[in-house]
């Protein structure tokens, strides 16, 4: 926890690419008053209940607001990518950046706990990009979100895709602002995964299975798993694409640009 | 872990509201759906309570159940399980309820 204030912030770095320091700030909406006075005895009022009826979510849910507010206002679509680590989050961005980054005005916000790597990876592609590291944290929320944003500014009528922690549990809970949450799953992972961590799934836009390379070479019955995401989450899109070799990204292609078309007032076209 | 900063917003909206007042109490709401666990609440809530005016608070948790109903036969029943079967074997269920997570309220110290 952060030795300043006892904030739960603690070791959240936010950093731009290219710069020597990170994009800091401790800005992220503390009421004043922080200073507090434990144990000062019993007050008068000592015994009194006070009904608060507050949602535990409303401090980040009010922000994500904001942050969504800025974004339809700059006509940016805001992409929340999820998954768990080693579904290959990072290479299908890539692989998503050097085809049709320009077209879109792509930019990215990188999650990792440590490390430049990822953003890194992303800046190779001439995209712009700023890395959140979390330090303990194990998901991004709208703070983080915010910083990030003020760091990158994304251009309007841009995509910012939002590369979130890789997890599986703990991103689900928390809106960041985004206007589609996509989950991302590969051939590598057990095809019940969608009925283990159903919070991921059920508030999924489009859900991505990558590595369909890979499909001869391990047990992945694709059945199975359709029928694991329709029932968790019935109705939703779903994509088969290998980040490497390039199935099914014409269609995820098709996906984002019709995703800012429709937020910059156009109409969508297809690929 | 997120139930380390969702229990700080909790610490946090209270000492907003509360201003410097000793709590001797808290009482929270915690669905069966919500996708987090009490105990961890209770375990992370005496690590960010510390040094606060919620330092040493008793915490309770509500955990109130989802509300579903089968869609093939129309029974009604509680659970607490995101992905329910009904007993006549049905999974086609809709589920309302039991993702609350709320600040009830508190006690004075």
């Amino acid at each position: 926890m952060c030795g300043t204030c006892g904030c739960g912030e603690a070791g959240v770095r936010v950093t731009e690419l290219g710069t020597a320091a990170p994009a800091h700030g401790h800005g992220h909406g503390h009421a004043p008053g922080h200073g507090h006075a434990p144990g000062e005895g019993h007050a008068p009022g000592a015994g009194r209940i006070v009904a608060l009826e507050e949602d535990i979510l409303g401090a980040n849910d009010a922000l994500a607001a904001e942050n969504r507010r800025v974004l339809a206002e700059r006509g940016v679509l805001a992409v929340n990518l999820m998954s768990s680590p080693g579904s290959g989050k990072t290479t299908l961005l890539v692989r998503t950046l050097t085809d049709i980054g320009d077209e879109l005005g792509m930019s990215v916000v990188e999650g990792d706990q440590e490390t430049l790597l990822d953003a890194e990876r992303i800046g190779a592609t001439g995209a712009r990009v700023v890395q959140v590291n979390t330090g303990a944290g194990c998901h991004l929320d709208a703070t983080m979100l915010a910083r990030a944003m003020a760091a990158l500014a994304p251009a309007p009528g841009s995509v910012m895709v939002v590369e979130n922690v890789g997890n599986l549990v703990c991103p689900a809970l928390f809106d960041l602002g985004e206007a589609a949450r996509v989950v991302v799953m590969s051939v590598t992972e057990g095809a019940d995964k969608p009925l283990k961590y159903p919070h991921m799934f059920r508030t999924a836009d489009l859900v991505l299975l990558n590595k369909v390379d890979l499909l001869p070479y391990v047990d992945f019955d694709v059945a199975t798993w359709t029928a694991a995401v329709e029932r968790v989450r019935p109705g939703v899109e779903v994509l088969s694409v290998s980040a490497t070799r390039g199935d099914g990204l014409d269609t995820w292609y098709a996906w984002l640009r019709a995703g800012i078309a429709s937020r910059r007032g156009g109409t969508a076209t297809s690929a | 872990m997120h139930e380390l900063s969702i229990t700080q917003s909790v610490v946090d909206a209270i000492t907003r509201r509360m201003g410097d007042a000793s709590i001797r109490r808290v009482r929270l709401e915690v669905g069966k759906l919500s996708g987090l666990v009490p105990d961890a609440v209770q375990f992370c809530f005496e690590v960010v309570a510390a040094g606060t005016t919620c330092e040493g608070a008793l915490v309770e948790i509500d955990e109130p159940c989802g509300h579903a109903r089968c869609r093939t036969c129309g029974r009604a029943f509680e659970t607490g399980d995101m992905l329910p079967l009904c007993a006549c074997g049905s999974a086609d269920i809709a589920v309302e309820g039991g993702r609350e997570l709320r600040i009830r309220e508190v006690e004075l110290a």
